[in-house]
C-alpha cells in the first residue's frame, strides 16, 4: 500500500531527513526553556493574535464577567479625556482582576493594553506563560522588586503605546487590606512620563478568593475548607477608577509610589460611601502626623483585621451562615 | 546560554554522519567510530557599540604610545593602511570594521585640522581591490572623500619611485617599504587580526613591502622552518618580520596600530548550520541542509561559486586595541586565541579535512588547485600550536573538486605555474631555485599586477612554500572527489570516496589508524598537547 510504503520509507529515513541521533559521548543538556523572566511574549502582541484576543474577551470574557461577577464600575469619565498611554495601578486581591478590570476598561483601552504578571507564577511553565500571554497579553516581571529587564520591557511598551496594568502590591492580599505598593508603577511613570490611573477592585476575593495553598502555607483544618475557598462563587464587586496622577516636580519614585497607594486607598473609601465622604475621611487623617492614609488596616490580630475591613458579607456566604 | 569552548568529539554508533565542505558544495561522510571531530568554540559576544570601543582604544593606547589625537597636528603628514581583501572571510556584513576605525581615526584627524592625508591599501604581492570591494571595506563616505582625489591608493610593490630602502636587519635581510607611509609623520595600520598570524609587525613590514623583502622570508627555508604560522614563538616567517619590524621603528617610521578581533559567526541564518554540531541540527537546518546541498549539486559550480561569494559574514568585533605595535599585538593574539583556541590531546594517524570554497587568495574569485593545497596544507594543516595535529608521517585526506579551472584576470602567473612548474618538479626548494626568478620578473606579470587585477608573477611559489612544512611532514595527501589528473600534478593521490582514501591511507599508516577531523569553517586553532 502506497500509505505503508510511506510510513516505511519514513522510518527508514536517515540523517539529514531523519533527526539526528545524540553521540552517547556527549552529555544531553536539558531542552533549553525560555520561560519566566526570558520568555519571548512578542508574539502576543502581533495583530492576529490580538484580533483572536479581542474575539474571545468581547464575547465570551464580558459576558461571563456579567454574569458571573456583575460589577460596578465608577470613574470611567477620568479616562475620557486622558490620551493614551497610561499605567493602571491597582490593588489585588483575587486571579478575577485582571480580566475584571480588562472588560471594564473603555474599548480603546481594553484592546491595547498589557499585564505586568509575576514571572515566578505565570510564567513557571511554557503552557502557563502561553496561556495567560494569549488570554490576558500578560508580560512578565519580578515581583518583588524592580527588575532591569522587565522594568525596560515594560516602559518600552508603553512608550510604543501600550497601556500598562500593574499591581503594585507584588501579589495578592492575604486577607483584603492592601499591602504596601512597590515603586514599579511610579518608576515606570517616572521613566516613561504617562500618568497612572489608580484603580480600587473590590469584592473579587470573594468571588474566587485566594486559596492557602498558592499563599505557600501548608493548607489549614481539613483540607476542605481550602477546596472550598478556591470555589468561584457569585458576589458583588466593584470596579472605581481615580484621576490620572502625574509625577510632581522634584518627586522621586518613592514618593509618588506613596501618593498612588493613597489614591487607591481613598477610592477604597468610595466603596461604601461617596466621593465627598471618602475624601473627608482622608483630609481628616492626612492632617496628623504620621499618619497613613493606605489602606493596610489595623496592626491587630487577624480577626479584627477582618473585621475592621467592613465589608457586606456575599449573599452566598449570608446563606451559608447557621440559621 | 553560556558560550561553549571547541569541543573534540568521539564518534561512536550514535554520531550523525559529519559535514564535510567540498569547495562549492558540501556532502555528509560517516567517520569510523572513534574517529575524534574538532568543533571550534562558539562565538565570543560581540562588542556592543563597536564606535565607541574603537574610541575608547584610540585615546587608552597601548605600550609607549601617547592618545592618537596626541599624535596629530595641523601640517603634519599621516599615513593611514589597512588589511585588503583577503580579510576577512567570507567578507563581513556591512559595515566593514575596516570602515568604522578608518571613520573614527579621520574623524580625529579633521577635529586636529590634519590635512595632508593618505589612504593606502596593504596590499603586498596580492591583486589590486576592485571600487566595489574599496567601498565595501571603507565605506562610500571614506571612498568618495579620498579616491576622486588619488588620495586612496593601493601599495604597488613594483614602482621603483615609491618604494624606500630602509637598511638591513643583523641577518641580512633588506626592509624596503612604501615610501609614502615611511615618510609619513604617523602611520596608522588598520587590522584586521582573524588568526594569530595576521598583524604586529607583520602588518608593515610585509604589507608594505616589495618582492625585493619579501623574498627573504617568503621562501621555502623560513615555511619549512615556521612550525606553525600560528605559533608565534616557533614560527621563522614571524621572527623574521618582527626583525624587520623592529629595523623600521628604529630608522624612525612612528607606527600607531590598530588591531580587531573578530568572532567567528561565520555564517548567516540561512546557512546556520554549517556552523553547528550535526547531533544538534534542528528540522530548519536539516532543511536548509537538504535543500542547499540538492541545490548545488544541480547548478553548474559557476553559479555555485556566485553564490558562495556573495554570502557576507555576520563576524562581529570582540576586541579593539591600539597603540605600540608589540604591547597591541600581544593582547590582539591572546583575544584571537580566546576565541579560536582548542585543546586536543594526542596527534592523528589521519586528519582529514573539507575545503571550502575561500581561502585568503580567491575572494571574488576561483579557487585553483594551487590555492587548494595552500587552503590545506598552508592554512589548515597550520592551525595549530605545539604538535601538529597530524603525526610525522602521517596522511592529510582533503575533500575539494580539485578542478583545473584559474581566473585568468586574477591568477595568471598561476596558469603558467601549473603547466610549466608543477609539471617539472613539486619540490619547494628546486623550484625556488630554478623558477621563482624568472616569473618574480617577468614584465608581464608585473604590468599585470601594477594595472590590472592580478597576483604578483611570484604569487603561486609563494603559495606552494606555504605548503613545504605540511609536505616534509606528511607521508601522503590524498584529495578525495579531485579531478584526478589535476591532483596528481599537485603530487597529491585521488580518491573517489573517503573510504577509498581510508584504502589508500592504510599503506602509509597501517590497517587501524587513528583519525581526526577538522569541522572547520569556522575556524579554530588546536592547542596539541
Amino acid at each position: 500500500m502506497a500509505g505503508s510504503g510511506l510510513r516505511g520509507r519514513l522510518r527508514a529515513a536517515r540523517f539529514p531527513l531523519a533527526a539526528p541521533s545524540w553521540p552517547t559521548t556527549v552529555e544531553r543538556p536539558d531542552p533549553e526553556r525560555r520561560i519566566g523572566l526570558d520568555y519571548d511574549h512578542d508574539w502576543s502582541r502581533r495583530y492576529p493574535v490580538r484580533l483572536a484576543r479581542a474575539v474571545v474577551m468581547d464575547n465570551l470574557a464580558r459576558p461571563a464577567a456579567r454574569l458571573l461577577a456583575p460589577a460596578t464600575v465608577r470613574g470611567l469619565e477620568h479616562l475620557q479625556h486622558v490620551e493614551g498611554p497610561v499605567i493602571f495601578a491597582a490593588n489585588h486581591l483575587s486571579h478575577l482582576d485582571t480580566p475584571l478590570l480588562l472588560t471594564t476598561l473603555p474599548v480603546e483601552f481594553r484592546h491595547r493594553t498589557v499585564v505586568a504578571a509575576a514571572s515566578d507564577y505565570f510564567f513557571d511553565r511554557t503552557w502557563k506563560a502561553v496561556l495567560s500571554s494569549f488570554t490576558l497579553a500578560t508580560i512578565p516581571i519580578e515581583r518583588s522588586r524592580v527588575n532591569r529587564k522587565s522594568g525596560d520591557t515594560a516602559a518600552e511598551l508603553i512608550e510604543d503605546g501600550w497601556n500598562l496594568v500593574i499591581f503594585p502590591e507584588g501579589g495578592r492580599s492575604p486577607d483584603g487590606w492592601t499591602q504596601p505598593f512597590t515603586a514599579g508603577a511610579a518608576y515606570l511613570a517616572r521613566r516613561t512620563g504617562r500618568p497612572v490611573v489608580p484603580v480600587y477592585l473590590h469584592g473579587t476575593r470573594h468571588v474566587q478568593p485566594k486559596s492557602a495553598e498558592s499563599e505557600g502555607r501548608a493548607p489549614g483544618g481539613s483540607g476542605t475548607e481550602s477546596r472550598r475557598s478556591s470555589r468561584v462563587r457569585r458576589s458583588p464587586i466593584a470596579v472605581l477608577f481615580g484621576s490620572p496622577l502625574y509625577p510632581d516636580e522634584g518627586e522621586n519614585t518613592h514618593r509618588f509610589s506613596d501618593r498612588v497607594e493613597a489614591a487607591v486607598a481613598t477610592l477604597s473609601r468610595e466603596v461604601h460611601s461617596d466621593w465627598w465622604q471618602a475624601r473627608r475621611s482622608v483630609s481628616a487623617v492626612a492632617p496628623v502626623e504620621g499618619a497613613t492614609t493606605a489602606h493596610r488596616g489595623p496592626v491587630a490580630s487577624p480577626w479584627r483585621r477582618a473585621w475592621a475591613l467592613d465589608e457586606p458579607p456575599s449573599r452566598d456566604r449570608a446563606s451559608e451562615w447557621p440559621d | 546560554m553560556s558560550r561553549r569552548p571547541g569541543f573534540v568529539l568521539e564518534v561512536d554508533k550514535s554520531t550523525p554522519p559529519t559535514l564535510f565542505w567540498s569547495g562549492e558544495t558540501f556532502g555528509l561522510e560517516t567517520l569510523p567510530e572513534g574517529s575524534r571531530v574538532i568543533y571550534a568554540p562558539e562565538p565570543m559576544k560581540a562588542i556592543e557599540d563597536p564606535y565607541r570601543a574603537i574610541r575608547h582604544a584610540l585615546l587608552h593606547p597601548e605600550g609607549d604610545r601617547d592618545p592618537l589625537p596626541a599624535l596629530l597636528r595641523p601640517g603634519m603628514k599621516l599615513t593611514i593602511c589597512f588589511d585588503d581583501v583577503s580579510l576577512p572571510l567570507p567578507p563581513m556584513e556591512a559595515p566593514d570594521i575596516r570602515q568604522m576605525v578608518i571613520e573614527t581615526v579621520l574623524d580625529m584627524a579633521a577635529e586636529a585640522g590634519v590635512d595632508d592625508v593618505e589612504l593606502i591599501a596593504a596590499l603586498a604581492l596580492h591583486r589590486r581591490m576592485t571600487e566595489e570591494e574599496l567601498r565595501h571595506a571603507l565605506g562610500d563616505r571614506v571612498y568618495d572623500a579620498f579616491a576622486p582625489h588619488g588620495l586612496l591608493t593601493q601599495h604597488d610593490a613594483e614602482d621603483p619611485d615609491n618604494l624606500l630602502f630602509i637598511g638591513e636587519t643583523d641577518q641580512g635581510e633588506e626592509v624596503e617599504i612604501n615610501k609614502r607611509a615611511a615618510t609619513s609623520d604617523l602611520l596608522v595600520y588598520v587590522n584586521i587580526n582573524l588568526v594569530s598570524m595576521d598583524g604586529g609587525h607583520k602588518s608593515v613590514a610585509t604589507g608594505l613591502a616589495s618582492y625585493r623583502s619579501l623574498r627573504h622570508h617568503h621562501n621555502p627555508q623560513t615555511m619549512r622552518h615556521s612550525k606553525s604560522f600560528m605559533d608565534q614563538p616557533a614560527s621563522e616567517l614571524h621572527s623574521a618580520n618582527w626583525r624587520m619590524g623592529r629595523l623600521i621603528a628604529e630608522s624612525g617610521v612612528k607606527i600607531f596600530q590598530i588591531e580587531t578581533t573578530l568572532n567567528n559567526d561565520t555564517f548567516p541564518s540561512n546557512f546556520g548550520f554549517l556552523q553547528k554540531r550535526e547531533w544538534e541540527w534542528s528540522l530548519r537546518d536539516r532543511a536548509s541542509y537538504a535543500a542547499a546541498s540538492k541545490a548545488l549539486s544541480k547548478v553548474p559550480p559557476r553559479m555555485a561559486r556566485q553564490i558562495f561569494h556573495s554570502i557576507r559574514s555576520p563576524h562581529a568585533l570582540t576586541s579593539v586595541q591600539a597603540g605600540e605595535v608589540e604591547a597591541v599585538h600581544a593582547l590582539t593574539t591572546a583575544n584571537v586565541w580566546a576565541q579560536q583556541g582548542v585543546d586536543v590531546e594526542g596527534q592523528t594517524d589521519i586528519l582529514t579535512m573539507g575545503l571550502p570554497y575561500i581561502c585568503p587568495y580567491n575572494v571574488n574569485s576561483i579557487m585553483n588547485p594551487i590555492l587548494v593545497a595552500c587552503l590545506g596544507l598552508g592554512y589548515f594543516f597550520n592551525m595549530y600550536r605545539g604538535k601538529p595535529l597530524v603525526r610525522e608521517g602521517g596522511v592529510v585526506i582533503m575533500k575539494h573538486p580539485t578542478r583545473p579551472e584559474f581566473h585568468p584576470g586574477h591568477h595568471p602567473s598561476y596558469i603558467d605555474f601549473y603547466e610549466q612548474v608543477l609539471t617539472q618538479t613539486i619540490d619547494p626548494v628546486q623550484m625556488h631555485k630554478e623558477f621563482e626568478e624568472s616569473f618574480a620578473t617577468d614584465p608581464w606579470y608585473v604590468h599585470l599586477y601594477r594595472t590590472g587585477h592580478a597576483y604578483h608573477g611570484v604569487h603561486p611559489f609563494y603559495m606552494w612554500y606555504w605548503c613545504a612544512h605540511a609536505m616534509a611532514h606528511l607521508g601522503r595527501v590524498i584529495v578525495v572527489g579531485g579531478d584526478p589528473k589535476a591532483v596528481r600534478r599537485l603530487g597529491f593521490s585521488p580518491a573517489s570516496s573517503l573510504n577509498d582514501a581510508l584504502e589508500i591511507a592504510s599503506d602509509v599508516v597501517g590497517p587501524s589508524p587513528t583519525l581526526t577531523h577538522m569541522h572547520n569553517p569556522p575556524i579554530f586553532m588546536s592547542d596539541v598537547h
